[in-house]
C-alpha cells in the first residue's frame, strides 16, 4: 500500500511540473528522407496566446478544447513564419497531426508534418520567422536528422536564415553496423542454426548409414555444396524482398522456416533427401531469405545507401554462418566414429525436430508455447 | 537500500511516459495556465502595444512600453517579458546609435543577458551625450562592480550624487566598498544613510537592506543579517534577488526548513529551485526522493539552457555541478568560464569552493591574486582559502 501511495505520488508529482522561467524557444525536428521531409515543431503554448490568441474565455485556464478549437489558426500562423527548400526550390509544408507535449518551462503544441521538395535533399535553407517581430529574443533550436546522422541549428532574427548540408554519415562505419547486425541475427536465430546444423550432420559420414567413411576432403566438399546453396538461395531472396520486389506473408515465412528445421531434422533419422541435401538446402535456403529479409526490414535501409546495407547485412549472416561451419566441422569430423556422434545424429535430430514442431505450431496457429 | 532504486525508477518511468507528444484525454483538461485577460496589467499592457502596433515609430511610446516589460520582467524574474520589451525598440535596435532614450534601455536588456561589453558602449554614449542621465550612471556603475572595475564604479557613483537622493549614492558607493576592502566603514555609512531615508521608494530600501545584510553575513554577523533580511523582505517578499541571498544565508546557518517554506511557491525561478535542492539535500535522507526530483528538474533547465546557447546561469550551475552533482571538475570549468564574466563575492566563493573540492590550488590562482589585489572581505571566502592551503 505504501508504495502505492508512493507510486501516485510520483506520478502526480510528475503531472505537475514546476515549469520554470525561461527565454521563448521553440524546438524544430526535421527528418530527410529522400525528397521528403518529416518534421515536428514544438511552439510554447504560452507564446502562441501571446501571438493569435488562444485563451477565449480569458480566464487563465487554456483548455484542450479551446487550443483544438486555433489548430488551423496556429498552423497556418507558424507555417507561414517557415521556410524550407532546396538549391532546386521551395518545399512544400503539410501539416499532419497537432498534439501537445511538456517543456521545462510549459506546456507545448506540437505541430507535425511533412514536407515535399522537388528534388533528394542535399542541402536545406531554412528561413526561420517565428516570433521574431513580438520577441526577438526567441530562438528555433533545430534537429536535423539525415540517415541516422544529426546536426543542429540556433535560429534568431540575427540568423533567420541559414543553409545546411545535411552531413551523410561515415560509409564505412554505416556498413560495419549492419555487418554486425547480419552476424547478431545469425547468432540469436536459433531457426537458422538447427536447419543448418542438420543438414550438416551428416556431412561427415557420407557412406551408408552410421559409417564413417567420409575423408576430410570429401566432408569439407559435402559441407562446400550445402552451404553454398543455402548461401545462394537466402541472398538471392533477402535481396528481392529487401528491395520490394516481392513480398509474403511472414506467418506464412516463419512457419516455413520452422517446417524446414523439422524436415532437415527429419533427414537424418529417415533419408528424405538423399544424395540431394545441396538441393534442399537452396530450396528451403529461398524461404530463409525472407526471414532475414523481414529482419532487415524492421532495422530500416536508409535510403542514400540501400545496396552497401543490403550488402553488409548479407555479408555478416554469411560470416556468422561460416564461423559456426567452422567451429563444426572439424569437431564433427573428430567425433564422426564415435558412439556419442551417431545418438548426436539420431537423438540430437529427434530433439531439432521436436522443438521445430513446437515452433511450426507456435507459428502456424500464433501461439506461444516454449519461451526461447 | 533497493527503496531508492525502486523510487528513482518509478519517477524515471512517470517522466518517460510524460516525454512524448500526446493527446489529451478530454477537452476540459487545463493543458496551460497563463496570465488572465482581465489582470489589469496585461490590460494595461496590451492596450499600450495595440497603440504602438498604429504607431510602430512613436519613440516616446516605445520607451514607456519597454520600460513596463523591464519592470514586469524584474517583478516576475521572467525573461520572455525582456524579448517583449526588446520587441518594442524594434525599429531602433540595430541602429548604431539609437536616440539616448532607446539606448538606455538598449543598455539595460544587454547587461540583463550579461552582454556587459556592448552595455557599457551604450552606456558611455548616453552618458556623452548627457551626463546629467542619473539612471545611466547607476546602470553603468552595477555593471562596473559586477565586472570588477572598481575604480570606473567609484567615479561612476560619484557623478550620481548631484543629481540623485542620498540613498542611491551612498549604496552605490557602499557596493563597491563592500568589495574593495572598506567593508565595514560602508556598512556603517550605508547603515546611518538608510536611517536618515526614511522617505525613500521602497525598493530603494530593499536594495539597501539587501546590500547591508550580505555585508553582516559576510563579517559573520549572523543576528544582524538576520534582522535586516527581515525588514527587506516585510517590504517586498517576492524581490528574488533578495529571497536568493536571504536562502543561502540561512543554508549558511543549517536553517534548511526555513528555505523550503521561503522558496514555496518560487521554483519558477531557476536560481531559486537550486537554493530549495540544496536545502533539501541539507535535510537529509527523509527528503530524497523530493531532492532527486529537483535535481532531475534543474538538470533539464540547465541542459534546455544550454540548447539555446545561454551562459546567464553560469554561476548557478557551478553550484549545482558541485553540490548537488558532486562533479568538481565540471563545477570548476563553469566556475572559471563564469569569472571571465562577473566578479562578485558569490562567484569568489564558487570558485573557491570548486576549487577546494577538485584538489587544485593552482586553478584558484586567478581568484586569490583577486582578494589580494582588491582586499576582499568575507569569511566564507577566507575559510575556502585556508581548507585551499591546507589541502596542498
Amino acid at each position: 500500500m505504501k508504495r502505492l501511495m508512493l507510486f501516485l505520488v510520483l506520478l502526480c508529482g510528475a503531472a505537475l511540473p514546476a515549469y520554470a522561467h525561461k527565454p521563448s524557444d521553440s524546438y524544430l525536428s526535421l527528418e530527410v528522407q529522400g525528397e521528403r521531409i518529416s518534421g515536428q515543431w514544438d511552439i510554447a503554448l504560452r507564446d502562441l496566446d501571446f501571438a493569435i490568441g488562444l485563451d477565449q474565455d480569458g480566464d487563465g485556464k487554456l483548455t484542450w478544447d479551446e487550443i483544438r478549437a486555433r489548430h488551423a489558426a496556429i498552423a497556418a500562423y507558424a507555417l507561414e513564419r517557415l521556410g524550407i527548400a532546396t538549391d532546386q526550390g521551395a518545399c512544400r509544408i503539410d501539416t499532419d497531426q497537432q498534439l501537445v507535449d511538456d517543456h521545462t518551462d510549459g506546456a507545448y503544441s506540437v505541430l507535425r508534418f511533412h514536407a515535399t521538395c522537388p528534388g533528394p535533399v542535399a542541402a536545406l535553407t531554412i528561413n526561420y520567422q517565428l516570433f521574431a517581430d513580438l520577441d526577438p529574443q526567441h530562438k528555433g533550436l533545430l534537429r536535423l536528422m539525415h540517415d541516422g546522422a544529426t546536426s543542429t541549428a540556433i535560429f534568431d532574427p540575427a540568423h533567420a536564415r541559414q543553409t545546411l548540408s545535411p552531413t551523410s554519415p561515415d560509409r564505412w562505419q554505416q556498413f560495419g553496423a549492419y555487418v554486425k547486425d547480419g552476424v547478431w541475427h545469425i547468432w540469436i536465430g536459433y531457426d537458422h542454426i538447427l536447419f543448418l546444423l542438420s543438414l550438416l550432420l551428416p556431412a561427415v559420414m557420407l557412406g551408408a548409414r552410421g559409417t564413417p567413411s567420409a575423408s576430410l576432403r570429401e566432408s569439407f566438399i559435402d559441407v562446400l555444396k550445402v552451404v553454398t546453396a543455402f548461401t545462394l538461395a537466402h541472398s538471392l531472396t533477402l535481396t528481392l524482398a529487401s528491395l520490394s520486389l516481392i513480398s509474403l506473408p511472414s506467418r506464412w515465412v516463419e512457419s516455413a522456416i520452422a517446417a524446414s528445421v523439422v524436415l532437415a531434422a527429419l533427414n537424418n533419422i529417415y533419408p528424405l533427401f538423399r544424395g540431394r541435401r545441396p538441393v534442399a538446402a537452396f530450396g528451403f535456403g529461398l524461404i530463409h531469405g525472407f526471414g532475414f529479409a523481414s529482419v532487415l526490414i524492421d532495422l530500416g535501409l536508409p535510403q542514400g545507401a540501400l545496396l552497401t546495407s543490403l550488402f553488409g547485412f548479407n555479408l555478416g549472416v554469411e560470416i556468422g554462418q561460416l564461423c559456426i561451419v567452422a567451429a563444426f566441422l572439424p569437431l564433427a569430423f573428430a567425433l564422426r566414429g564415435t558412439w556419442f556422434y551417431r545418438r548426436l545424429l539420431t537423438g540430437g535430430s529427434t530433439v531439432i525436430a521436436l522443438v521445430a514442431v513446437v515452433w511450426l505450431a507456435e507459428r502456424a496457429f500464433d501461439l506461444k508455447l516454449i519461451s526461447v | 537500500m533497493k527503496k531508492p532504486i525502486f523510487a528513482l525508477l518509478l519517477s524515471a518511468a512517470a517522466v518517460a511516459v510524460q516525454a512524448a507528444p500526446y493527446l489529451p484525454a478530454s477537452g476540459q483538461q487545463v493543458i496551460e495556465t497563463l496570465p488572465r485577460r482581465g489582470d489589469p496589467v496585461q490590460q494595461e499592457l496590451r492596450r499600450m502595444r495595440s497603440e504602438l502596433n498604429a504607431r510602430p515609430n512613436d519613440m516616446a511610446l516605445a520607451t514607456s512600453l519597454a520600460t513596463r516589460y523591464i519592470g514586469l520582467a524584474r517583478s516576475e524574474t521572467d525573461p520572455r517579458y525582456l524579448g517583449y520589451a526588446q520587441a518594442a525598440l524594434a525599429p531602433w535596435w540595430w541602429l548604431s546609435s539609437p536616440p539616448a532614450p532607446v539606448r538606455l534601455l538598449r543598455a539595460t536588456l544587454l547587461q540583463s543577458t550579461h552582454q556587459f561589453k556592448p552595455a557599457i558602449d551604450d552606456l558611455k554614449a548616453v552618458l556623452a551625450a548627457d551626463p546629467a542621465n542619473a539612471q545611466a550612471w547607476l546602470t553603468q556603475a552595477t555593471v562596473q562592480t559586477v565586472q570588477g572595475d572598481y575604480a570606473g564604479a567609484t567615479a561612476s557613483c560619484a557623478h550620481l550624487s548631484a543629481m540623485s537622493i542620498e540613498l542611491v549614492t551612498i549604496t552605490c558607493i557602499a557596493n563597491v566598498g563592500a568589495a574593495t576592502g572598506r567593508s565595514l566603514k560602508s556598512e556603517q555609512l550605508l547603515d546611518l544613510t538608510l536611517e536618515r531615508s526614511s522617505n525613500a521608494p521602497a525598493e530603494l530600501q530593499v536594495w539597501a537592506l539587501t546590500l547591508l545584510a550580505e555585508m553582516a553575513q559576510r563579517r559573520g554577523a549572523a543576528n544582524i543579517a538576520e534582522a535586516r533580511y527581515q525588514r527587506a523582505l516585510a517590504l517586498n517578499p517576492r524581490d528574488s534577488y533578495l529571497l536568493g541571498a536571504y536562502a543561502d544565508f540561512l543554508l549558511e546557518q543549517r536553517r534548511a526548513n526555513e528555505v523550503a517554506t521561503l522558496l514555496k511557491d518560487q521554483i519558477r525561478i531557476d536560481a531559486l529551485l537550486l537554493r530549495r535542492a540544496l536545502a533539501l539535500q541539507q535535510q537529509g535522507n527523509a527528503q530524497r526522493v523530493a531532492l532527486a526530483a529537483d535535481v532531475k528538474e534543474l538538470a533539464a533547465r540547465f541542459d534546455a539552457a544550454a540548447q539555446r546557447g545561454d551562459s546567464v546561469h553560469q554561476r548557478e550551475q557551478a553550484r549545482f555541478e558541485l553540490m548537488l552533482r558532486h562533479d568538481p571538475a565540471t563545477a570548476l570549468a563553469l566556475a572559471r568560464k563564469n569569472w571571465a564574466v562577473q566578479k562578485e563575492a558569490a562567484d569568489i566563493r564558487i570558485y573557491l569552493e570548486s576549487a577546494v573540492q577538485a584538489r587544485d590550488a593552482n586553478a584558484a590562482r586567478p581568484v586569490l591574486d583577486w582578494i589580494a589585489l582588491n582586499h576582499t572581505e568575507d569569511v566564507a571566502a577566507t575559510r575556502l582559502i585556508h581548507q585551499l592551503q591546507a589541502g596542498t
